[in-house]
Formats: C-alpha cells, structure tokens, sequence
C-alpha cells in the first residue's frame, strides 16, 4: 500500500482522512486510438478519502484516462477496485460529473427530472414517485442545492449547475467520485465555493476523488495529489512536488507560487 | 382479420350527432387517427429533445426506395419492403454518425438524396409514376379494419418500448457523457428509439403521407415545448396537442374535401402558432 508522503501540505489546518482501505489501482493502462497510442503505462492509485487532480495539456489523455475508469472503452492493462474489506469489487459504483454539458437550454427537464431519469424505473416522462422525489431532496441536499430541485436546468447557473450534477453523482454515494473539468463556465469564487464543498464531501464520505482540471492555482491549495499527464504519468506525487517540476511549468508556461 | 371485433366502436362513434359520423370509413379513420397521434406526439418529444428531426425526415423519404424495392421483388403490399429499408437506413446512418466520419446532417443528406432518386427512377420507369402519388400524400380514408388492428399493436408495442428507453434517452439528451455512465448500453436506448421511430414513420406513411409525416412528428412536440416546463408536462401536452390536431383535421379535411395528412398537419401548426404566445412564461 501506498502511503501519502509525511510531508504533505496542511489543507486549510485540517488533515484529510485516509483510511486506504479501500481503492482503485489502474496497472499498465494503455489505449489506442487507430492504433495510435492515446494513452500508455499508466500505473495509478486511487484512494478513499483523498483527491487525486490529473492534469496536462489538451489531447495529453485526461478524458481518455476517465473513459477507462469508467469502464467506457476498451484497454490494455488492468483497473481493480477495491473495497474496504478488501474484496475485490468488479462494479463499483462510480459518480461521474461530466464536462461541460451542452444542453439545449429550452429544453423542459426540470432537476428533479434528470434526477428520476438516472434513479427511477419508470419513465420520468409519467410522473416521479414519491420515494425517487426524496432520494434526489436528499442528494441535492448533500451540496446544498435542495432549492434548485424544481427548477428548469436550461434556468441555473454554471455554479448551481454543477452543484446539481455534484450532487445527482452522489445519488447513490459511490466508491469513487470522477470529475471532468467540472469547471469550465464558472467563474472564479464560483469554484473557490465548489472545491470547498468537494474536499469537505470526500471527507465526510471518505470518497476517492479523481478530479481533471486546468486550474492550477486553485488545485494546489485543494488537491492531495497531482498526476501530471501526457500520454503516460510525466510526473506524480503533492501539489508542492509536482508545481515544482520544470516539465508542468513549461507546460502550463505560468510563474506559480511554489 | 374482418372487421367484427370494431362493431361495438362503430356502434359508438354513430351515436355522435355528427355527419361525419355516419360513415363507417370516417369512424375508421377515427380510430386510425387515436393510434397514430400519440405515438408521433410522445416519439416527437425525443425527437425535438434529442435533435433527430432531419433523420425522422430521411426515413419518411427513403419510402420512395422502400415501394420500389417492393415492386422491384414483386410484394403485393409494399410496407414490408418499405419498413425493411427503413430499418436498414436507420443501422447505415446509425453506423456512419458513431464512425463519425461525416457530420450527421451531411450524412443524413447525402443519403436522403440518393434514396429519394433511386426510387423516383425505379418507380417513374416506363412512365408509371402517378400509380405511387398516394404515397405522397396520404389516404386516411383508405384506411381498413386490418390496418386499424395493425396500428393498434403497433401502438402497444412501441409505446411500451418507449417508455422502458425514455429515461436513458433523457439522458442523452442533456449530456452522452452522463447518459453513458448512469446507465447501460445508452447507445442501444438511441438505435432502438431510431429504429421504431423508422417503423412508426413507415407504418403511418400510407394515411400520413410522405411529404407531411415529419410535420406530424414535429409540430405537437415543438407546441408542447412552449408550454411545458417540465418533462411529465412537455409528454403530457406533445400527447395531447397531436390527438386535438389529429381529430380536428380528419374532420375538417371531410367537409372541406381535402388530404387528411396535410390537414392535419395545418391544424397541429395554427396550434403551435397559438403556444407562441405562452414562450417566456416557462422561463423560470
């Protein structure tokens, strides 16, 4: 097992739990795409309670390497789950908040609607049940977004927006929580607010958080760990070693704080 | 099958104090109409949902092929052969848009146009054309006991099959990427929902007719979207508005001695007109 470095930094004074009981461990995973390689030797794990950033340039592999999570297309190598018994867990239940989504925005679906059409049986076209109705009440309530359940999704913000599919990905709560730049069209406190609430989720739900991202500054101070991508794993390990590492700043051509 | 299991709707509809009425071919129709519609209003809705509009349009065409490819192996009735070609396009524009080689538009378009000549050449061979222009506009009136049964279980078939895909068609709708990881086989929900929209599209072309069938798809599904808010709401109206459109243009089409099809098909738009006024009023 993989312990975090002793030396890892403080997150806003509190130290996030690990139990590492639990994980998922991706061993020499490989795609091609028309037998291009898309993605090559990526050896990672994934633990609960902490949250994992993947970045890199476009076209580096970032959403290739969610599809193989989860379990959208096919690849060399293996990806295990493992549950806290350490049993091996062949369907985890993995939340997914999707890139930016680019909905027609008329559209008459309603959040409670889309919560009926991932959770329900019967078509959400001929009503919600009652149970369904406070199934999704009480996932949105997980990121304090209970008020948003009747209104039309084409109607929210970028924020409430992704608080809803926040929350609709934690309806059931899964074993490993996978954002995809959930953040493109939020504007910056909008994000500061969503990182808050997702260290603190992955925290009291103990999830193993795999999050891809651009945004560098605000990842350092949220993330346990970077994965610097591109094609294979370039470079591994905190968010101080990895913002160190002179092949991601010549990548991201910023002058970070280190 | 004779028509004996209809008496009893027969003896019902007579007792309308309507002209229309008292003519059995019109209590048929009737009947035909209260099949069709709520199939294409509750299909329309995923259709607009899901931007499907153009290829709805290339099934209803490449029923030009479908006749002729019937005349062509010598079928009696050429639906069979209409609704195999019908599901066959459906896999080849199916298989083109995941290759993703095309743009779906240009896809669609290019094979549009190439059945609607091909079965405008094999048909018009030897000047024999005109025998087909009922295709083009429909024969409501036409319609017989067998096909009424017929449309009946197509109905029950294809609604059934709707409702059990439309939760992962709505998701699709709003986002593949979630669709894919909330539910199974997403892609399978999209080719069933195109393959019976190609069946429904094809069944219905004889009454409908080819040029007006996409209009009765469209049009209650778009009305309904200026009203409705959410999805139970946007079902609930398409539903509604193509049923109303359907019986008030098979009425107005026998006084006025008109195409059913396309009277219909005017009805269903003065409605959508008419839901222009309530646009905004959703907005929340």
């Amino acid at each position: 097992m993989q312990l975090p470095p002793d030396d890892a930094p403080a997150h806003h004074g509190i130290a996030p739990h690990r139990c590492g009981e639990c994980c998922t461990t991706l061993r020499d995973v490989g795609v091609r795409y028309r037998g291009v390689p898309v993605l090559e030797h990526i050896d990672l794990h994934l633990h609960c309670g902490e949250l994992t950033a993947v970045i890199g340039e476009n076209g580096a592999g970032k959403t290739t390497l969610v599809r193989c999570l989860l379990g959208e297309i096919p690849h060399a190598g293996e990806v295990h789950f493992m549950d806290a018994a350490h049993r091996r867990a062949d369907s985890p239940v993995i939340g997914y908040v999707p890139q930016h989504t680019s909905f027609d925005r008329e559209a008459p679906i309603t959040v409670l609607d889309l919560f009926a059409a991932s959770l329900a049986g019967r078509p959400a076209c001929l009503g919600v049940s009652g149970p369904v109705e406070q199934q999704a009440r009480e996932g949105l309530a997980r990121t304090g977004a209970e008020h948003l359940l009747r209104r039309r999704l084409g109607t929210l913000s970028g924020g409430e927006l992704q608080r809803v599919l926040l929350g609709l990905a934690l309806t059931p709560v899964p074993n490993i929580l996978v954002l995809d730049e959930p953040m493109s069209g939020v504007d910056h406190s909008g994000r500061e607010k969503f990182y808050e609430l997702l260290s603190k989720l992955r925290r009291d739900y103990d999830l193993a958080v795999l999050l891809v991202s651009h945004d560098l500054a605000t990842l350092a101070r949220f993330a346990d760990r970077l994965v610097f991508l591109d094609r294979r794993i370039v470079c591994d390990g905190t968010p101080a070693e990895v913002l160190r590492d002179p092949r991601v700043r010549e990548a991201f051509s910023l002058e970070l704080p280190t | 099958m004779n028509g004996g299991w209809l008496e009893p709707w027969h003896r019902a509809v007579s007792l309308l104090p309507f002209e229309w009425a008292d003519y059995a071919f019109m209590r048929l129709a009737l009947l035909a109409v209260l099949f069709i519609a709520p199939l294409l209003g509750a299909l329309g809705t995923v259709v607009v949902a899901n931007r499907m509009a153009f290829f709805s349009e290339a099934i209803g065409h490449a029923a030009f092929t479908g006749i002729a490819l019937g005349v062509i192996l010598g079928l009696g009735n050429p639906l069979w052969s209409m609704v195999g070609f019908a599901l066959l396009l459906t896999l080849a524009i199916t298989w083109v848009r995941r290759r993703g080689g095309l743009s779906s538009d240009t896809a669609i378009g290019l094979v549009m146009a190439f059945t609607v000549s091909l079965g405008i050449v094999i048909l018009s061979k030897g000047g024999d054309f005109a025998r087909y222009t009922n295709f083009l506009i429909g024969d409501m009136l036409g319609v017989t006991a067998a096909d009424v049964a017929a449309l009946g279980l197509l109905a029950v078939v294809v609604l059934t099959l709707f409702f059990f895909f439309f939760n992962r068609l709505l998701l699709a709708s709003v986002s593949p990427a979630l669709a894919r990881s909330r539910a199974r086989h997403p892609g399978a929900a999209e080719l069933v929902f195109a393959s019976m929209l190609a069946v429904v599209v094809t069944f219905s072309l004889p009454w409908i007719g080819i040029l007006v069938i996409n209009a009765l798809l469209i049009l209650p599904a778009a009305a309904a979207r200026n009203l409705s808010r959410s999805t139970g709401e946007f079902f609930g109206w398409s539903v509604a508005i193509a049923i109303v459109s359907g019986i008030a243009g098979l009425v107005v089409s026998f006084y006025a001695s008109t195409a059913t099809g396309a009277t219909i098909v005017l009805v269903a738009m003065a409605v959508y007109l008419f839901t222009l006024a309530f646009r905004g009023r959703t907005a929340s």
